[in-house]
């Protein structure tokens, strides 16, 4: 199992926008801000398997996700805006704009849970 | 018609009749910068019965709006809400740096209160959109920004491009709306006749609605829209290889979109916060709001920022008139200054200068770095909100509002600056936002002339 390192891009998502309209202290809603999107080359370089846990860490915190498989570039990580994406960033340095990194926060991830074999030939057995 | 009142029927049998249900008609929906106005709202004994013609967003907002209030507490204990507004009055006119600070699904009507709030104090005031739009309201202040309004869009626009958006997620009626499906008057074919394309750095629900998707490598706005200045210009590149990679797509991709730029009829550049949080922040709506403005040599050419929350566009506005400056403002020398690295929340919270906070319509607690929320938590934090969410647990002074735009009414602006006025459809046992202010604005003035 191995680590990786990326940047961190936080998004809005429909669930997420929904979700936080009916409670922001919802499991509905904590589920989806933890629900990391991530490249399925990725995931196997991790061994993790879709609905799988990693731990996300940037200089300034650490978080616990669920990794689930999308069509984005490697090296990118997408999770939904919310409190659990706002504890890897920091406010005090915002190159004098007021904007953090929102879009760029440099991360690394490694797997919590682990598939015993590479995730292509776990999905294949299943 | 039994009559529900006879001798004969035992009373504590009778359910009391339910009155007709009303329909509300053209209800404004708060959620997003797109302010559908064509909302339906069935309303029966002052429930919220029925949401038609919403997003889900926008249902889950409106059906929602009158449940899970918080208590008006002092520091966890539950009070009433005059004790709330004495506190928050009193923490206000002994604190020596304060903020202002949310505004951007509240009222312009609380807006202006707020505004005037911060001045008494002789505080800090701010908004959202200076961590999220503000670099593109800074580019506005350099360049300007050449724009027209969403029913121009729909009756006009035969290009569209999102650049750093993804509506169909955030916006969710934005493109049947305004920008790709609607007939209008010289776009009679709808979504036929309007070639859509998506510029962004990964695949997402609208760039799978777009006839183009140009998938750009992360950071690279500011040298896209360089390239396209000067492709529509004429200009020489110095790069002979038509397949050389510009921010990780071929040159002649970006040279078709600048051809395709230019032939339009009516173009119109839709931007989110890929481009304006994006590296270079305010440089790349900067450089973008060039290119719109070069464009109109040839052709009409428009860009409209995809506001997020429900009246941010309005923070700007109620700002602008009042202050001056549309964000990151502060009044210590007895006149509006403005600087968005020194004044803007995330700069007095990450120095830790300020000393208490009078937050309005916005959630920190979800929104903010957790080292800003962790300073805001060790300080006297006043916060007027209708629904428990992820600061009303820790606030100092929590004050319960009347949700604006179903039991409160006043004014937003939409994404594109247009005012509208958003209703009250029910009645709720709470205070506007408006009310609150003016209160703790009138208490505080009051102390200063005792």
């Amino acid at each position: 199992m191995g680590g990786l390192s990326g940047l961190l891009v936080t998004v809005r998502s429909s669930k997420q926008g929904a979700e936080m309209m009916t409670s922001k202290l919802s499991e509905d809603y904590l589920r989806e801000i933890s629900s990391l999107r991530i490249n399925a080359g990725d995931m196997q370089t991790l061994c993790v398997a879709d609905g799988q846990r990693a731990r996300m860490k940037s200089p300034y915190g650490e978080v616990t996700v669920t990794c689930h498989t999308a069509d984005v570039p490697s090296g990118l990580f997408f999770l939904p805006l919310g409190p659990l994406a706002n504890q890897l960033f920091s406010g005090a340095n915002t190159e004098g704009t007021g904007v953090p990194d929102w879009k760029r926060q440099r991360v690394t991830i490694e797997a919590l849970e682990t598939t015993s074999v590479p995730v292509e030939e776990h999905s294949h057995d299943a | 018609m039994p009559d529900t009142t006879s001798s004969q029927v035992p009373l504590e049998n009778v359910t009391p009749r339910p009155t007709d249900i009303t329909v509300h008609r053209s209800v404004v929906c708060t959620f997003c910068g797109c302010l559908c106005d064509d909302i339906e709202v069935e309303v029966q004994d002052n429930q919220i019965r029925k949401v038609k013609k919403a997003c889900l967003i926008g249902r889950n907002k409106i059906m929602h709006s009158q449940s899970n209030s918080p208590r008006p507490t002092i520091q966890g204990r539950e009070v009433s809400i005059a004790d709330t507004i004495a506190e928050a009055a009193r923490i206000l006119r002994t604190a020596k740096f304060p903020l202002v600070y949310g505004l951007s699904s509240a009222t312009t009507e609380a807006q202006k209160e707020l505004v005037e709030i911060a001045e008494i104090l002789d505080g800090n005031l701010d908004n959202p959109s200076s961590y999220c739009h503000g670099p593109g309201v800074m580019a506005r202040q350099q360049v300007g920004l050449a724009t027209c309004t969403l029913g121009e869009v729909k009756n006009r626009a035969d290009l569209v491009i999102f650049w750093g958006c993804n509506p169909m997620e955030s916006h969710m009626r934005h493109l049947s709306r305004y920008s790709s499906q609607p007939k209008g008057l010289f776009t009679g074919e709808g979504r036929k006749g309007r070639k859509i394309i998506a510029i962004d750095i990964r695949p997402t629900a609208t760039t799978k609605a777009a006839d183009q998707f140009i998938q750009v490598e992360p950071g690279t706005t500011f040298e896209t829209a360089t390239v396209l200045r000067a492709l529509v210009r004429g200009l020489k590149l110095g790069i002979s290889d038509d397949n050389a990679l510009v921010a990780g797509v071929p040159l002649r991709v970006w040279r078709e979109l600048a051809e395709a730029i230019k032939s339009c009829k009516y173009g119109v550049i839709f931007f989110g916060l890929g481009v304006t949080q994006c590296r270079g922040r305010d440089l790349n709506p900067e450089q973008l709001s060039v290119l719109v403005r070069e464009v109109n040599d040839f052709t009409r050419f428009y860009a409209i920022p995809m506001r997020g929350h429900g009246n941010v566009a309005g923070c700007n506005q109620v700002m602008g008139w009042q202050t001056g400056y549309p964000l990151a403002v502060n009044f210590s020398r007895g006149y509006p200054r403005y600087n968005p690295g020194e004044f803007s929340v995330l700069g007095l919270l990450g120095r830790k200068e300020i000393d208490a906070a009078l937050i309005v319509a916005t959630d920190p607690g979800a929104h903010l770095p957790q080292d800003s929320v962790r300073y805001l938590r060790d300080i006297p934090t006043i916060y007027l909100e209708p629904h428990n969410n992820t600061t009303t647990g820790w606030a100092t002074v929590v004050i319960p509002v009347a949700p604006a735009g179903v039991a409160a009414a006043g004014t937003f602006y939409r994404m594109d600056n247009i005012p509208l006025r958003v209703k009250k459809i029910v009645e709720s046992p709470l205070p506007s936002d408006e009310e609150v202010l003016r209160s703790i604005k009138e208490k505080i003035v009051h102390a200063q002339d005792c």
